[in-house]
């Protein structure tokens, strides 16, 4: 099937799901292209390049939802799908709050918005395997105890998505983002373990990604901080969390600022709209409508337009983040965070604050900045936070060497109202950003 | 419908088409094709707030052809099942090949799939009300359960996957596999303290060994983990004596073991066991399997995403002795060794990687109750949500749900859900006691790898380490 085919099947299928019963139905179908390069020591590894499409349908019928999707394309196939998906609805019990957004509203232009970028249509594989090779090979050049590679990769998806439903709406883009990856690892003489270290750049454009020069020295340097690592005793100590750790704790926090996490109840930050809870510092924005951001688009999986919502306001709650659905629940209104069936952020990070990252570690006197966190260990319902984790140890304002095997713990709301340093260095990167952050005290247990 | 009648009526993928895409494949050489076609049936269905929200279907259906040559992987996929679709997708994949032919003819012939998993009652087929039924009976008993339950949430989840792999080595094999998940989690509330309880049932079965009776008994689980929680206090922080429940603690040898012993990682020294064949790299209590045989399990194959049927359960290490890894196609013969039917794949869209199955350590000769009396001060993990390796360096971490105090020998305060950390080699060495109650668990553990999941299944018996670094907060 052409592309150009896939922009009528909406209206089709929608005009199926009717036939069938639906009293409202909505339509979403996508199309991808994606390719991968891995390599190692030079070698590819694997080369993959794929192009996908698939239609999801969401029927209603009397407040009653059913849902079916397919990556089977065929006519037969897809009318046999729209009279599951009602088939289903029929089953499925009566929800008052069910249904599609009552009204989208204008969305804003994708043009405007910087999401695709043409150049990724006529890269060759070539040019892409170069420079994930180039990466490698400059990172392992720049330091004699860095030597092994777990792998340089490259990878582009660019794709199209429509979506369309029975209140008229019909609407698509276009999107691309590229990544290029590296993963090192170190061997100290004397000691027989390794360590190892991963950084990647991220971006909608080609020409908006690191070089491989500057992701082969981050790299390098991420895995050389590793080196001579130590276990420390327990003991309770500020900890600062480098910016992309600080970006993995603001994933936490999107979480429990959800709005399906919010009406069943299972987030710590449940019935505190309006109120305090975390430091004066703290400003945390959703932003969706961020020029060429990763997690920008002109719409969400409902129509709704995207929109900046501002989460937290200098440590005062000011907004969940709502789909159509969570936003009925909770008398809301919806942020253009819906996916239909829950919420998903944009751009979601935490502003710029004042402090250089060099300030925040001179203001320790005995403390630990992370470098590393690993495994899961957090509890949304009551915030608790345990977390595996490699990390410098800090005395009187100075680095004296990394630590290894410890966890750091608190709970989520103790660490936001803790937040007493929050670092100028901002860089949005991904999804999910933040710069430098310094927590007054955490317990970070060891021997 | 078979899987065979399937791909050949549906789909036109007869073994004379496959044939032609293997040949168009390996067109530009290569020493190695496959094409790997799959159609996955989803089913789920939703409750929370008493309300049955949603119910949903899923179709994915594609196919992916690969191309080795020497390490290099070559690989495309798409959804187009058509013979155009199938050549272009060759092509692709042949692209990396550039050292002339080598196989210019492949003869398929069926190999014989064993099925570990019949199902007398697809779930697929339903009738979706007795699903619902149990559904509304794990709702009403954990509601029933206690007062303090605010929320109940249900989850049901099937699978039907028909897959057929052809490869240039000639095997032609057909599978059917089925899976279900059944989930509920709690939220109990009491002055203002919230706590979350939950429990999962994941296998590959029909309908017939699963009912609303079931159901029930699992809700009950939950809510009684919840309240429980309300009563934990915080967990002590520092080096102390674990001991392992048996079942879910299972996930200690996924993560210390388990991922450190797959081949691609050994092979590209990215393992702390690179090269350790032989050596004794663990306490000799400690014998650990990974068996993809046992009925019904959640993480046993009735043949690996490489059409390989593994026939025996893999010995890792025996005795504490290092024995072997887990091996896909590609590692096994780029290593010299024989491929032991854990090369799995998420679905078409991803390539073949060392995957485990059901990994676990085998029961020892402890008795249980004597473990827990030879700790004056520790802690008893009784279920655990989670864990995660770093296979290069060792250190990995496994996340407590369900945590008790040891005091002079017995289990007494619940304790809040906290992060172990340890070096694989220190914690496998420091493996005290084993206890003769081995429990394979039945829950709905995902392994997550290279962005693939795949189905695992976990166990082992009561296991007593001597000291683990616990995250908690005093």
């Amino acid at each position: 099937m052409p592309t150009r085919d896939l922009e009528l099947l909406p209206e089709r299928l929608l005009k199926q799901a009717q036939r069938a019963g639906a009293q409202d139905a909505e339509v979403w179908v996508q199309e991808s292209t994606r390719f991968v390069t891995h390599l190692r020591h030079g070698n590819v590894e694997e080369l993959t390049e794929a192009t996908t499409r698939s239609v999801h349908l969401r029927v209603f019928v009397e407040q009653r939802v059913g849902r079916a999707s397919s990556s089977d394309l065929r006519s037969k196939e897809l009318a046999a799908l729209a009279k599951r998906a009602v088939e289903h609805a029929w089953k499925s019990h009566a929800d008052p709050f069910a249904g599609l957004p009552e009204k989208t509203g204008a969305v804003p232009p994708s043009q405007g918005l910087d999401l695709y970028d043409p150049e990724l249509e006529t890269m060759t594989s070539a040019e892409k395997v170069a420079l994930a090779r180039e990466a490698e090979r400059i990172g392992l050049s720049l330091d004699p105890q860095v030597k092994n590679s777990g792998g340089a990769g490259f990878s582009t998806t660019r794709g199209q998505v429509w979506l369309a439903n029975t209140r008229g709406f019909f609407n698509g883009y276009k999107a691309s983002s590229c990544s290029l990856s590296l993963y090192l690892l170190g061997h100290e003489r004397g000691r027989a373990e390794q360590v190892s270290d991963y950084w990647d750049s991220v971006s909608r454009h080609r020409a908006r990604l690191e070089s491989p020069e500057q992701v082969a020295r981050k790299t390098v340097e991420r895995v050389r901080r590793h080196f001579g690592a130590k276990k420390v005793g327990t003991a309770e100590v500020p900890v600062i969390f480098e910016p992309l750790l600080a970006a993995d704790l603001l994933s936490d926090i999107f979480g429990a600022v959800r709005g399906e996490a919010i009406y069943l109840r299972r987030s710590f930050l449940a019935d505190q709209l309006g109120r305090k809870i975390a430091a004066d510092g703290v400003t945390i924005v959703d932003d969706g409508l961020l020029p060429g951001g990763i997690g920008t688009r002109p719409f969400d999986r409902e129509g709704m337009p995207s929109q900046r919502t501002l989460v937290v306001e200098k440590g005062v709650l000011r907004n969940y983040l709502c789909g159509s659905y969570s936003a009925r629940k909770l008398k809301l209104k919806s942020t253009g965070n819906g996916t239909g069936d829950g919420e998903a952020p944009t751009n979601f990070h935490l502003a710029a604050g004042p402090h250089a990252p060099e300030a925040i570690v001179g203001s320790v006197k005995k403390g630990l900045y992370l470098t590393r966190l690993i495994g899961q260990g957090v509890n949304l319902v009551t915030g608790d936070y345990s977390r595996g984790a490699f990390g410098l140890w800090i005395e009187d304002g100075h680095f004296v060497h990394p630590v290894r095997e410890i966890t750091i713990s608190s709970n989520l709301r103790a660490m936001l109202e803790g937040m007493e340093m929050v670092g100028n260095d901002l860089e949005l990167r991904d999804q999910f950003s933040a710069p430098t952050v310094k927590i007054a005290a955490m317990t970070v247990a060891g021997t | 419908m078979s899987a065979r009648e399937f791909f050949e009526e549906q789909h036109g993928l007869t073994p004379q088409r496959l044939e032609r895409i293997l040949a168009e494949a390996l067109a530009n050489g290569g020493d190695y094709a496959d094409v790997y076609a799959e159609h996955r049936l989803f089913t789920s269905l939703h409750l929370e707030e008493n309300v049955l929200k949603e119910i949903s279907e899923a179709v994915s259906q594609g196919v992916g052809v690969r191309v080795v040559a020497g390490e290099e992987t070559g690989y495309a996929y798409t959804n187009d099942l058509s013979l155009s679709g199938l050549l272009g997708a060759a092509r692709t994949a042949g692209s990396v090949a550039r050292f002339g032919p080598r196989v210019t003819q492949v003869n398929l012939s069926p190999i014989e799939v064993p099925n570990r998993f019949p199902a007398a009652r697809p779930p697929y087929l339903g009738p979706i009300e007795d699903i619902i039924a149990s559904i509304e009976a794990a709702n009403e008993s954990a509601r029933a359960a206690d007062p303090r339950v605010r929320e109940v949430t249900v989850h049901w989840g099937d699978e039907w996957r028909q897959v057929v792999i052809a490869t240039s080595e000639g095997q032609l094999a057909h599978d059917t596999t089925p899976l279900f998940v059944f989930s509920v989690s709690v939220v109990v509330e009491e002055e203002g303290n919230r706590q979350v309880g939950w429990k999962n049932l994941g296998l590959r079965a029909g309908l017939e060994i699963f009912s609303p009776d079931k159901a029930a008994t699992l809700a009950r689980e939950a809510v009684a983990q919840a309240t429980t929680l309300l009563r934990a206090q915080p967990a002590p922080a520092g080096e102390m004596p674990i001991v392992l429940a048996p079942g879910t603690s299972g996930v200690l040898l996924h993560e210390s073991v388990g991922h450190p012993l797959e081949a691609d990682a050994n092979r590209k020294k990215l393992s702390v066991f690179s090269g350790r064949v032989g050596e004794k790299v663990a306490s000799e209590l400690c014998t650990v399997i990974d068996d993809a045989t046992q009925p019904h399990l959640r993480g046993s194959i009735n043949m690996d995403g490489e059409g390989f049927v593994p026939t025996q359960p893999t010995v890792l290490i025996e005795k504490g002795v290092l024995r072997g890894y887990l091996q896909d196609k590609l590692s096994a013969r780029l290593m010299k060794m024989a491929p032991t039917g854990n090369g799995r794949r998420q679905d078409y869209s991803a390539v073949p990687i060392p995957r485990m199955t059901n990994t676990f350590l085998a029961a020892g000769e402890d008795n249980p109750f004597d473990i827990l009396r030879s700790v004056p001060r520790g802690i008893y993990c009784r279920a655990f949500s989670g864990g995660q390796v770093e296979p290069a360096v060792g250190q990995f971490t496994f996340s407590m749900h369900e945590a008790y105090l040891i005091e002079n020998g017995n289990i007494t305060t619940p304790v809040k859900g906290a992060t172990l950390i340890g070096s694989g080699q220190e914690v496998l060495q420091n493996i005290v006691a084993v206890g003769h109650d081995l429990l394979l668990d039945r829950g709905a553990w995902a392994c997550g790898k290279q962005g693939q999941s795949a189905p695992v299944g976990v166990g082992t018996p009561t296991v007593k380490i001597a000291r683990m670094t616990v995250g908690g907060m005093r």
